[in-house]
């Protein structure tokens, strides 16, 4: 296959990816900003959104105030913000123009109109209601399971869905790692205990962001525990989103990348070697080092893959 | 022009009839519903220079042009035997020039012509074979007679349309086609990739491996060409795709370079190779041209075919005919005045408001003048530019083109129409499929199809004429 192809289906799966994961974030946030201010949220749930989703910088650069509304129309049809879903969706469309002949029909169709709503939306949206907010989230993330729905019906299993594969997983476990760090950055009140109803309601945001409340009380049977829920999305390979099942991905369709080459390279060592990690690794290893800092070894470990996969296949 | 008389014509029987049983609400349905099937599959072109609408969909009219068998067997018979002419013409030109020594073409319309390459002359290609796509626009008159309007021998596009076409067709009309037995036009694909792989380099092993090179995703035709490396199965690639090492020509893989051999390039010759030609492009491959010349790559088609395309290298295809195949040519030339002749000079400008003038080294419906159509201004500013510089320009009559039946909101309305067959010349001879792009004139009574010129297309249609008899 072409690098440059491979390179394009690397990032298509990604953006797409990327652009689910915005909307899953948004929606965490306006659950935990519903909380009424007397309850005590000490209102720092945009802030933590644009800080998990790595847009905090861009954001400032901008002069513009931290307000709701400021940070919706940052992470949804900012044109500033080349993190914005709204781009997202373009630059994934791109590189599906410039790959469309390594994509199947249905694939193409997803994002090409994925992209002509986009642009319709864009074209006649005013001020947003909540309503027409929840109505774009859901087109977004609905957008993405045709997509990813296609991509998995429909494409031979050779190169090509390998490496969408790949990029489909490498910016999920990066997602996933950053939506446990919201939790971070929503700062408890003082007077709030860890484990009190505030903690609780935020952990629940935050699975229900990933869709995962259920699966929670089907894995654990019992009430929300900030470590059970960090245990479900790092360790508990059951868990599509966790970052063990991600790993368990990437080692296998690296793999797979790998024995149609003939050959092996520093991109499988590093996700078998991350895997392995994962692994044997307890929540009792994770929380003593602290959950944040594991959080952020891990996003630059998992970056570390993304450019040795680069490297290897000549992007 | 004759109103609606293109559906009295024999071909059009059934779907006149089939077009009177019909309700008007069901072809406005089935309008949309192709508008929405283009969008969706992303059938577009890119318009240069056109703010925001960067990408726009091709109008196209839903009810197929018919031509009969009999008809089409006599078309193309006429397009096999000018795209012969036209490669032996090229392979003479770069090599011994004797049309030229014969005194058939003067020497400097062929030497001073911006689409000759100096750099091809005294080489030769694989099999003799310079033109191996080749779209001739073809128009009718009201008397039936097909004229050939432009040869287009450096890279024709259209062909994708013409496909893509047929689908929506098939999806929108079953029932149509179940009434009309309507010759295939699906091989062309398999006959594209037969014919390059024909004349792959003779080194090449039995496999040889195909490239289609495009200028990238901005380019104008971008859709055609990645339509068209997906139904070949081959790599659409790039120029920065390609690298080019001791005269091989390679492709940057995930496994590591992997050897060219044919390459369809889709990308004009100034833009090929920065170290020959335009210095200042990215778009093309260092060392291409060192490697074509090497006998390492085959390009299709070859580098300098534009000479023959050019327009006033057209006026002379029937003495080439002639020349090569001493046959007299069997599709006509549109007359065509040679501002480039005193005496044809005069007459054009005296008679500027009934001719079509052109540029002979414009495409797309640019700089050209529409006589019947244009402002005093622009007749005045034609007559300027054809005193300045007369060589650069020819002039045809506003032939009594024949028209179409569209369908339009209003009903169904005739609007003039022309044709591209596409042709195809590997080792092994000619092939023509069975139709073509058909492109409208969707502006009541213009003469302009171009589609950067808001023109529009429409399927094409062979049938047999048995089906003739029953009507």
């Amino acid at each position: 296959m072409l690098s440059s192809t491979a390179d394009n289906l690397y990032w298509l799966a990604r953006y797409m990816e990327r652009a689910d994961f915005l909307a899953r974030a948004i929606e965490a946030s306006r659950r935990l900003a519903t909380l009424p201010k007397a309850y005590g949220g000490a209102e720092t749930e945009w802030e933590s959104v644009l800080l998990s989703s790595g847009a905090a910088q861009a954001f400032e650069q901008t002069g513009k105030p931290i307000t709701e509304s400021n940070i919706i129309e940052f992470l949804t049809f900012s044109r500033d913000n080349p993190g914005s879903i709204r781009n997202c969706i373009e630059f994934a469309r791109t590189n599906a123009r410039a790959v469309r002949t390594a994509l199947t029909v249905e694939m193409w169709e997803a994002i090409n109109g994925a992209y002509l709503e986009l642009k319709a939306m864009e074209a006649r949206r005013g001020a947003y209601s909540a309503d027409e907010l929840g109505r774009f989230l859901d087109f977004v993330k609905q957008t993405s399971l045709i997509y990813d729905g296609g991509a998995y019906r429909t494409m031979l299993r050779n190169d090509a869905y390998w490496f969408s594969r790949v990029g489909l997983f490498v910016e999920r476990a990066d997602n996933t790692a950053r939506l446990l760090d919201v939790k971070y950055h929503v700062l408890l009140p003082d007077k709030e205990v860890i484990g009190g109803s505030l903690d609780y309601f935020q952990w629940a945001a935050i699975l229900r962001a990933v869709s995962a409340h259920t699966a929670y009380h089907w894995v654990y049977r019992t009430s929300m525990k900030p470590w059970l829920v960090a245990d479900l999305l790092i360790l508990r390979p059951e868990m599509p989103r966790s970052l063990i099942s991600c790993y368990e991905s990437i080692v296998r369709n690296l793999d797979s990348l790998a024995r149609a080459h003939g050959r092996q390279g520093a991109a499988q060592r590093q996700a078998r070697n991350m895997y392995g990690k994962l692994e044997t690794m307890t929540m009792e290893h994770v929380f003593q080092g602290g959950l944040h800092e594991f959080i952020q070894s891990f996003i630059s470990e998992n970056n570390r893959l993304g450019s040795l996969i680069s490297e290897q296949y000549l992007f | 022009m004759g109103g609606l008389d293109g559906l009295t014509r024999a071909p059009y029987q059934k779907l006149s009839q089939w077009l009177a049983a019909s309700p008007p609400e069901l072809l406005a349905s089935r309008r949309e519903q192709a508008e929405l099937l283009f969008r969706r599959i992303g059938i577009t072109f890119a318009v240069y220079g056109a703010q925001d609408a960067t990408e726009r969909l091709i109008p196209f009219d839903i009810l197929p042009r018919i031509i009969a068998r009999s008809e089409w067997a006599a078309l193309e018979k006429g397009l096999v035997q000018r795209i012969t002419a036209l490669n032996l013409f090229l392979k003479d030109i770069y090599g011994k020039g004797e049309i030229l020594k014969a005194g058939k073409i003067p020497s400097e319309l062929v030497y001073h012509n911006p689409g000759y390459c100096p750099e091809m002359a005294g080489r030769r290609v694989p099999h003799d074979v310079y033109v191996q796509i080749a779209g001739v626009d073809i128009v009718r008159t009201n008397d039936h007679g097909f004229y050939v309007l432009e040869d287009n021998a450096r890279t024709p596009s259209g062909v994708s349309y013409m496909l893509e076409n047929r689908e929506v067709m098939m999806r929108l009309f079953p029932d149509l086609f179940s009434m009309h037995r309507v010759a295939p036009i699906e091989d062309y694909p398999d006959e594209l990739l037969a014919t390059l792989r024909s004349v792959a380099p003779p080194r090449a092993s039995h496999e040889p491996t195909i490239a289609l090179m495009t200028p990238g995703q901005y380019n104008s035709a971008y859709y055609e060409h990645s339509f068209l490396a997906d139904k070949l199965g081959v790599e659409l690639v790039e120029g920065r795709d390609l690298f080019v090492k001791d005269d091989v020509v390679y492709m940057r893989t995930t496994e590591g370079p992997r050897r060219v051999d044919v390459i369809y390039r889709r990308i004009d010759d100034d833009f090929l190779d920065p170290l020959t030609f335009r210095p200042d492009s990215a778009l093309g491959v260092p060392g291409l041209i060192g490697a074509y010349h090497a006998g390492n790559v085959t390009l299709a088609n070859a580098v300098g075919t534009g000479v023959a395309d050019d327009k006033a290298m057209y006026t002379y295809m029937p003495d080439i005919i002639r020349f090569y195949l001493g046959q007299e040519p069997l599709l006509q030339n549109v007359p065509t005045w040679r501002c480039r002749e005193p005496e044809a000079l005069s007459y054009v400008l005296d008679h500027l408001d009934e001719l079509v003038v052109k540029e002979v080294n414009g495409s797309g419906g640019y700089g050209m003048l529409v006589g019947p159509h244009a402002s005093k201004a622009q007749v005045e500013e034609f007559r300027a530019k054809l005193n300045a510089q007369p060589d650069n320009f020819i002039a045809q009559p506003t032939l009594a083109l024949s028209t179409c039946p569209i369908s339009v909101a209003e009903g169904i309305a005739p609007r003039h129409v022309d044709l591209r067959p596409f042709v195809l010349q590997g080792a092994h001879g000619v092939r023509v499929v069975p139709g073509g792009l058909t492109r409208v004139a969707m502006t009541e009574r213009s003469l302009v199809v171009n589609s950067s010129q808001g023109g529009g297309t429409k399927d094409t249609w062979v049938i047999d004429d048995a089906i003739l008899g029953q009507a």
